[in-house]
């Protein structure tokens, strides 16, 4: 099922060619088309969007905010969150990899292409580079590798070499491969099947990399238990480092205080939105559940 | 050229299209023209610094969503100092949304706001069913709300707007006594206390258990309440429950409401407040109405039968 074209709270959303009357905006609401809504495995989703130009201010780390269609008989109410995976600029597309779970994703996952989704974005504070950083190690797992994805396009366009550690429960779930190797990063792979993706083991893998010199900064997303280590390794090593937090959330603009999560600052605890205060933060004031 | 403008009190919306408090803040500037708005309402502030409840503060219902947010803020002086000034950039009148505990803490409240003239109004919560855990406010009984308001009232000349509870027993006596200690306006109305509990832990969804219904669903209920308070008191209305698009303002209007608040709807669509003051322009002139304020309490129900309407009233 698509949204209906009536549908008349959306009239001021912008749609793909027409004429920006709010040329400040920061971030909009946008009437994408899809493109292309393919499997990637059996648990997760590409979504292929083209977008209004307005749209593709995005960048690294930032997310959209997606009106779901319902897979059943009644509404999605909120929207969902979503990390960008890419963001194709020639083509005028975005792109987000997502994982199958409750109504929201069940609902994007009804799209075809041709419809139209309503997305609002781009939202929030996303990754950034130091121009001292020379070599970056990327560690992510499950989703949060979509979070990830867009550094490896950040880091090539700043020339900025890349490790990328890849987790996952099976080999048949490793995500976003192929991206990083397109953008010229190292991959490695760790699975639960064959126990590399213990703690131990990754711990190896990143104190080679910090003896290699090859980390000046650590990025994460998707599993507290990797952010736990690496904020462990980067304080013992200085190792400056980002991290993509989640929260369920509502308004994705930062009115409504709902997507609060706490981080420790200078030894303080504070509480921050993850909408607009994140998605990204630093890794070490970050507080894992 | 239709006029939209609508007075409340002393005080004229260019429209009557006004974010609820809570669920806006100037940060909607990135997504839309805030200078549009009927007016700027800012989140609940208190005197004191809160965290807020604990998360999860939102959960999707079969048929709307339960939130729990329990007003966290960092307090009234960090609020006149850094909050304020964000809003003041823009044309349309401030409102600031605040509560308390207590009586003497809302009179002080309404003391501080007035202090400053970038704050056109001061709205009382005395609704808000998450500041603890009992869902219990003011607003529940006409005794508690009559004090409070008479209180906040000698703290200051500002237009003093009250919000008003949908939990309330009677809201129409609640109302009169607002209207009795000095309110210019009534915010009808605040959310739904409610419960959801997870069948796959057996735990309460939201960190604070009890959180506020809000949904579409409550329009008629909230219409219904707005029409009752109407015929029984002479100050202006705001109707705030399950504004979606501009029929839903022109239904408020009808019953008696001068404008609307918004929460909902600009979650699901960061842009809806402006497409719904674009859309009520295009109803009114599609229909020949030149001035939107005629259609306040314009409902037509005078040739119904009155043991009906009082019948209704009644709940009966
Ligand atoms: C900044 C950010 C970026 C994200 N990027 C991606 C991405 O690129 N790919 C991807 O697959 N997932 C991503 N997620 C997680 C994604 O938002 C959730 O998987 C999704 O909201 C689940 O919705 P649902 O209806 O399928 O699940 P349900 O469990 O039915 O959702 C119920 C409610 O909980 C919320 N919720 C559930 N899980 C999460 C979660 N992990 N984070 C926040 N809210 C949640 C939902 O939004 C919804 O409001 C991201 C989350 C955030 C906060
Ligand atoms: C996330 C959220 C936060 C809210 N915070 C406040 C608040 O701080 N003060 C207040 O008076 N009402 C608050 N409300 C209630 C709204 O102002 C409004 O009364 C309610 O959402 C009903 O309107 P709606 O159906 O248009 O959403 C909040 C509502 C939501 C959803």
């Amino acid at each position: 099922m698509t949204q209906a074209k009536t549908d008349h709270y959306t009239n001021s959303a912008l749609k793909i060619g027409q004429v920006d009357n709010y040329p400040d905006r920061v971030a909009g609401e946008f009437i994408s088309k899809v493109v292309s809504n393919d499997s990637v495995n059996g648990e997760y989703k590409l979504i292929v969007v083209e977008v209004h130009e307005a749209a593709l201010r995005a960048y690294a780390g930032q997310m959209f905010h997606l009106l779901c269609p319902s897979p059943d008989s009644s509404e999605v109410w909120m929207r969902r969150p979503m990390s960008i995976y890419r963001i194709n600029r020639d083509a005028r597309q975005l792109e987000f990899l997502y994982k199958v779970e409750g109504r929201g994703t069940r609902g994007i996952a009804t799209l075809n292409a041709g419809d139209e989704f309503n997305i609002a974005g781009p939202l929030g504070h996303g990754f950034t580079l130091d121009p001292q950083w020379k070599n970056i190690v990327v560690l992510g797992r499950g989703v949060g590798l979509a979070t990830l994805a867009p550094l490896s396009q950040l880091a090539a366009d700043n020339g900025v070499g890349v490790t990328a550690i890849l987790s996952a429960r099976s080999p048949d779930v490793v995500m976003s491969r192929d991206l990083f190797e397109a953008c010229g990063a190292k991959v490695v792979t760790v699975v639960d099947t064959d126990n590399s993706s213990e703690v131990g083991n990754v711990e190896k893998i990143l104190a080679g990399l910090i003896a290699e010199k090859k980390a000046d900064a650590f990025f994460t997303c998707g599993s507290e238990r990797l952010l736990k280590l690496m904020q462990r390794l980067g304080r013992e090593h200085n190792v400056p480092g980002q991290v993509a937090m989640e929260q369920i959330m509502v308004c994705g603009i930062g009115a409504c205080y709902v997507c609060m999560r706490t981080f420790e600052v200078n030894g303080e605890k504070v509480l921050k939105r993850v909408c607009r205060d994140g998605p990204v933060f630093n890794m070490q004031e970050a507080v894992a559940w | 050229m239709v006029d939209l403008s609508v007075r409340i009190g002393d005080l004229t919306l260019q429209n009557p299209v006004t974010p609820a408090s809570g669920s806006f803040s100037w940060e909607y500037n990135d997504v839309i023209d805030l200078n549009r708005l009927g007016a700027l309402v800012a989140k609940t502030i208190c005197r004191e610094f809160r965290w807020g409840n604990p998360t999860p503060r939102m959960a999707e219902t079969e048929a709307g969503i339960i939130q729990s947010i329990g007003l966290p803020g960092k307090g009234i002086e960090y609020f006149m100092e850094h909050i304020v000034p964000e809003y003041a950039r823009f044309k349309p009148p401030l409102v600031v949304s605040c509560s308390a505990d207590n009586i003497e803490d809302f009179a002080a409240l309404a003391e501080e706001l007035s202090k400053s003239d970038d704050v056109a109004v001061v709205e009382a919560n005395i609704s808000c069913p998450t500041r603890n855990l009992t869902g219990q406010n003011f607003a529940m009984h006409e005794g508690y709300t009559r004090d409070c308001i008479q209180a906040m009232r000698e703290k200051t000349k500002k237009p003093l707007w009250v919000k008003l509870s949908p939990n309330a027993g009677d809201m129409v006596s609640v109302a009169m006594a607002a209207e009795e200690a000095g309110a210019d306006c009534l915010v009808i109305a605040n959310t739904f206390l409610s419960l959801k509990i997870r069948t796959d832990n057996f735990r309460p969804a939201l960190g604070n258990k009890f959180g506020g219904l809000v949904s579409p669903a409550l329009k008629p209920i909230v219409l219904r309440m707005v029409y009752q308070v109407a015929k029984a008191v002479k100050i202006p209305i705001i109707g705030i429950g399950g504004v979606t698009c501009a029929e839903d303002v022109v239904e408020y209007m009808l019953a008696g409401a001068s404008a609307v608040g918004i929460g909902y709807a600009a979650f699901r669509n960061p842009t809806a407040l402006v497409t719904i003051i674009e859309d009520l322009e295009k109803w009114c002139d599609a229909r020949g109405i030149k001035k939107v304020s005629e259609l306040i309490g314009a409902v037509k129900d005078d040739d119904m039968e009155l043991d009906t309407l009082v019948a209704a009233s009644k709940g009966v």
